[in-house]
């Protein structure tokens, strides 16, 4: 299978994301996803491509890494360092440069200082904007929050949620991992839910609307803890916009669901693996036979093109 | 009443003294709070001199065991984390809070005061457990 190659887009057939999505999935197994963002409304919404067009200037493309662990040095993969950074190489060897990086979270095992410098040591080689959220393994310092924040937190709003404009599209950076209450889920809390309202409210319908976070916003796999409690009420929010897309990392693997007009994606981290749902007694990192690991953590890329094309995942592994 | 040995047998509890430090070796469990350790929930006696006494939740696989455990004002609980990623010993109504806990790291926490204390992992809220406070009958 030929990654480059987006006809492959036609072959995913019947997926009704293409009627309505605004971007295509070219998926390289796990590092990163690339997305390229190209037009405007899916026919579907009814409006014209023309106006499309005029909404969103030129294509472009962005690219989501996540859950880099820095810091975790166990059996699963003792070197998280190095994987990050053959991420990073796979990135700087793309054809397109994207536009920008996200970053969905879990950037350090632990909150450390160290793991955040070398985190950042290695990410900054790319070059790129990157565009950050926290993950749960974010948010460990006794400011339980606070070394992010002032790391990555310049100009966001609460726990770091914010929102950008990108060509036309609608970018939105949410956290779900700070105030978790005992027994729940992901919690996106009130405070955050409140702005979430206010800053879509002036969006036109026809806006592409990108929205990022750590933990899944659906029910994933709830017994192991990945969704969000309060996700409802926010995707509620998202309803009345013709394109959504959503895209979390924590689960360590790549997960797909199209609910309505909103399609939900999770990353593979660059890290370690995690169990399928249910595969395993707890989702902790999973030790994949020696000489495998690189085959759980590839790239993928996702590409979405104008029209009424399929979209189209294509994973190809790191190893070979 | 379980053995100590069927009690090293059983899933979810294991005879932990060589991951603990060599302060929490010298207090070795007894048999009789060893029980408590294969029924979870379950309230084993204790006997008057709790003060003395050391119990220890082990986490492994995401779950604390045992879940919910039961001692005189004055014990000191000890966790324990042996999974391969980080968890927290955290209080629903902020009694404690434990510092994350990497693979075998132990968080004390010394309970004097007589009453029910939810807990839970602020990484993985899914995880919950309890302890409850209360003096020995008789």
């Amino acid at each position: 299978m030929d990654k480059s190659d987006n006809s492959l887009a036609a072959d995913a057939g019947g997926n009704d994301i293409t009627r309505r999505g605004f971007l295509e999935c070219m998926t390289w197994a796990g590092t990163g996803v690339l997305w390229a963002v190209s037009g405007g409304l899916p026919q579907a919404v009814g409006l014209g491509s023309a106006l499309a067009a005029e909404r969103v200037a030129k294509p472009f493309t962005f690219l989501q890494i996540s859950d880099s662990h820095i810091g975790f040095s166990k059996a699963a993969n003792p070197d998280t360092l190095t994987t990050l950074g053959e991420a990073v190489a796979k990135i700087k060897a793309l054809p397109q440069k994207p536009s920008f990086i996200i970053h969905t979270g879990d950037i350090s095992h632990l909150s450390k200082d160290e793991q955040f410098d070398n985190a950042d040591q290695i990410i900054r080689e790319v070059g790129l904007p990157v565009f950050y959220v926290p993950g749960e393994h974010d948010v460990l310092d006794p400011g339980q929050g606070k070394s992010y924040l002032d790391r990555y937190g310049k100009g966001s709003m609460g726990a770091g949620w914010y929102s950008f404009e990108h060509n036309g599209v609608h970018f939105i950076g949410l956290v779900n991992v700070v105030n978790l209450k005992a027994g729940g889920l992901g919690n996106l809390g009130d405070e955050q839910l409140e702005w979430l309202e206010k800053d879509l409210a002036g969006l036109s319908a026809s806006t592409p609307i990108v929205v990022f976070a750590h933990i899944p916003l659906w029910a994933a796999y709830p017994e192991w803890g990945w969704g969000t409690d309060d996700s409802a009420q926010a995707l509620s929010y998202l309803k009345r916009f013709g394109s959504v897309t959503v895209l979390n990392g924590h689960i360590h693997q790549i997960m797909q669901k199209v609910e309505g007009n909103i399609s939900f994606h999770t990353a593979r981290s660059t890290a370690y693996p995690q169990p399928e749902p249910g595969k395993a007694p707890a989702p902790g990192p999973l030790q994949v036979p020696a000489g495998e690991l690189r085959n759980y953590l590839g790239v993928t890329t996702v590409d979405f093109i104008q029209g009424d094309k399929p979209l189209a995942i294509v994973d190809s592994a790191l190893a070979g | 009443m379980t053995n100590f040995a069927e009690i090293k047998n059983t899933p979810h509890v294991r005879n932990d003294s060589q991951h603990l430090p060599r302060r929490a070796m010298v207090r070795a469990l007894p048999i009789v709070f060893a029980t408590a350790f294969v029924m979870p929930g379950v309230i084993a006696p204790l006997p008057a001199s709790a003060a003395d006494n050391a119990v220890t939740v082990e986490i492994s696989n995401f779950v604390y065991s045992p879940k919910v455990i039961t001692v005189a004002p004055g014990t000191t609980v000890t966790w324990v984390n042996h999974d391969d990623i980080p968890h927290t010993v955290t209080a629903t109504e902020e009694a404690f809070r434990s510092p994350p806990l990497d693979t075998e790291d132990t968080f004390k926490f010394t309970f004097t005061t007589p009453g029910e204390y939810a807990y839970f992992c602020a990484l993985h809220p899914q995880m919950t457990g309890g302890v409850v406070v209360k003096p020995a009958a008789g």
